[in-house]
């Protein structure tokens, strides 16, 4: 019987009258890929936040490998190894030590973090590029080595917030392809939120829709269709979420990653 | 601890990697030096203040620590959404350590520019009378990074972007700048004034920090030392509180 790595009940985050996430209850079981899937301002980067310990629930219960965020914060940040939606990378240091400092805040001793960070950045294709400074990577090799850099403590599950937002067809289909392989070969648990249909299906064992803040229905991607009795997984997703343009509520954060495209490149 | 250091280090090594950094920050501090004291030296010398070289230069090392420390504070908004920070906040290392290993990595780039704008400040002119003091000075520019970084992270641990940012630099830094007595002498102001800088914490900072650079400290060193020392401790206090707070 398998374990269930991830779990949540009545999981709900509040910003004033604002209801970001409602009451959300689900599992992920150890080992497997799990994506959660929907539109814009669905409350899928706040459920990861809330997941990551980057954010306190307004109510409801989390376990992330047995270990609760609020109280155990420390155990559930070795626990898992996140890629953001927005690099975190320091641009101004090169790979190698982007790497190397990862490992250092997660206590990866010397000799074990550069034979670590070696196999990273091989397995991402970025080896050539250690002694390049970040900045001159494009958002693809960005993205990949925040792949790499999510990896170098042994992490049991991988959180992944829109991993191919913005990427050419190249890089996501070795996007997908790093998290199948690290998936099969060292049984990571991935969790991925996405709004892309094709991600979802080519990639996850398991899908839960999400939309206004609550999951409107989870399972496979076959189960899904069944049960909306459609032939595509966009269909299915369209005939349970309904096809209104969502409204987004704009953050501040929102307004810099604005900002940040004009003064680059 | 060794995350300290890790953090600590990554604020040297992009301090080092930018020259053009480097040297475009240290463009304003020799802009000030140059045209204000050689442009009022004359006035103040007339007046009875002396060599004005002598006076200024303290303030202006200050001036450069002062901008440089609330910066690396004030990065923590950018670093928040965009950077490094994340990465930091989400790792298993506790919030305060983090907290101290840019405090302490700002405070030594901060202080490192405030040598070297003491060194430039004897091609303008300036001499140092007592090298023996120049320890406690190190100890006054220290104090003064500290304060302002500590105070930088506190304030951008309350923003949420960077439009503030705008208010803060010219509503609280420019004044604390202006009416520290680092560009002129704190006596026979009128009431307001005076009061404001007795209650700058930068005042007491570059009071020291000229005393022990061979001018004169007008609330004198003891005084200066520990009123800059307690408010340093409250404020690092205070930075690594608002700090812990922060939800990405």
């Amino acid at each position: 019987m398998e374990k269930n790595i991830i779990e949540t009940h009545g999981l709900t985050k509040k910003y004033g009258d604002f209801t970001a996430v409602d009451s959300l209850s689900f599992n992920v079981k150890q080992g497997e890929i799990f994506a959660f899937l929907g539109p814009n301002g669905a409350g899928k980067t706040t459920t990861i936040k809330m997941l990551t310990t980057l954010t306190h629930p307004s109510s409801g219960k989390i376990t992330i490998n047995g270990f609760d965020p609020a109280q155990q914060q420390e155990k559930v940040r070795a626990s898992f190894g996140i890629v953001f939606q927005d690099p975190s990378l320091d641009d101004e240091l090169t790979a190698y030590e982007n790497l190397d400092m990862h490992g250092m805040l997660y206590g990866v001793p010397k000799k074990e973090r550069q034979e670590r960070i070696e196999q990273m950045l091989k397995f991402v294709e970025l080896w050539e590029r250690k002694k390049d400074l970040v900045k001159h990577f494009s958002g693809g090799m960005k993205r990949r080595l925040e792949i790499a850099r999510g990896f170098i403590h042994h992490p049991k599950i991988l959180f992944l917030d829109e991993p191919t937002i913005g990427l050419d067809p190249q890089t996501r289909d070795h996007i997908w392809n790093y998290m199948k392989k690290l998936n099969q070969e060292e049984g990571i648990t991935v969790f991925l939120t996405t709004h892309y249909m094709e991600e979802a299906e080519k990639v996850s064992s398991r899908i839960a829709i999400i939309d206004r803040g609550k999951i409107v229905a989870q399972g496979t991607s076959e189960e899904l269709k069944e049960k909306t009795k459609t032939n595509t997984l966009e269909e299915a997703f369209l005939a349970l979420t309904g096809k209104e343009i969502r409204e987004e509520k704009v953050t501040g954060a929102d307004a810099m990653r604005q900002n940040r495209r004009m003064w680059r490149r | 601890m060794i995350a300290i250091y890790t953090l600590w280090l990554r604020q040297l090594k992009r301090y080092f990697r930018s020259k053009s950094r480097i040297i475009g920050s240290l463009g304003q501090p020799i802009l000030f030096l140059v045209a204000l004291g050689f442009g009022l030296g004359p006035v103040f010398q007339k007046a009875g203040g002396g060599n004005y070289i002598e006076f200024l230069s303290p303030g202006i090392i200050s001036m450069s620590i002062l901008f440089l420390a609330m910066f690396s504070g004030i990065e923590v908004i950018w670093d928040r959404q965009f950077g490094f920070l994340k990465e930091t906040l989400v790792s298993p290392v506790p919030r305060w350590q983090i907290m101290m290993g840019r405090t302490l990595g700002g405070a030594t780039v901060a202080i490192m520019q405030g040598v070297l704008v003491f060194a430039i400040s004897f091609l303008v002119g300036f001499r140092m009378e007592n090298w023996a003091l120049f320890p406690l000075a190190l100890v006054f520019m220290a104090m003064i990074a500290l304060l302002f970084t500590a105070l930088g992270t506190a304030i951008a641990s309350v923003l949420e972007d960077m439009h503030g940012f705008q208010l803060i630099m010219n509503f609280l830094v420019m004044p604390i700048f202006f009416l520290s007595g680092a560009l002129f002498p704190v006596e026979n102001l009128p009431k307001v004034l005076e009061t404001l800088v007795r209650i700058n914490p930068l005042a007491y900072g570059v009071d020291g920090l000229r005393g022990t650079l061979g001018g004169v400290a007008q609330f004198g060193l003891f005084a200066d030392f520990w009123i800059m020392a307690v408010i340093v401790a409250i404020l690092i206090g205070v930075g690594s509180y608002m700090f812990n707070k922060i939800q990405v």
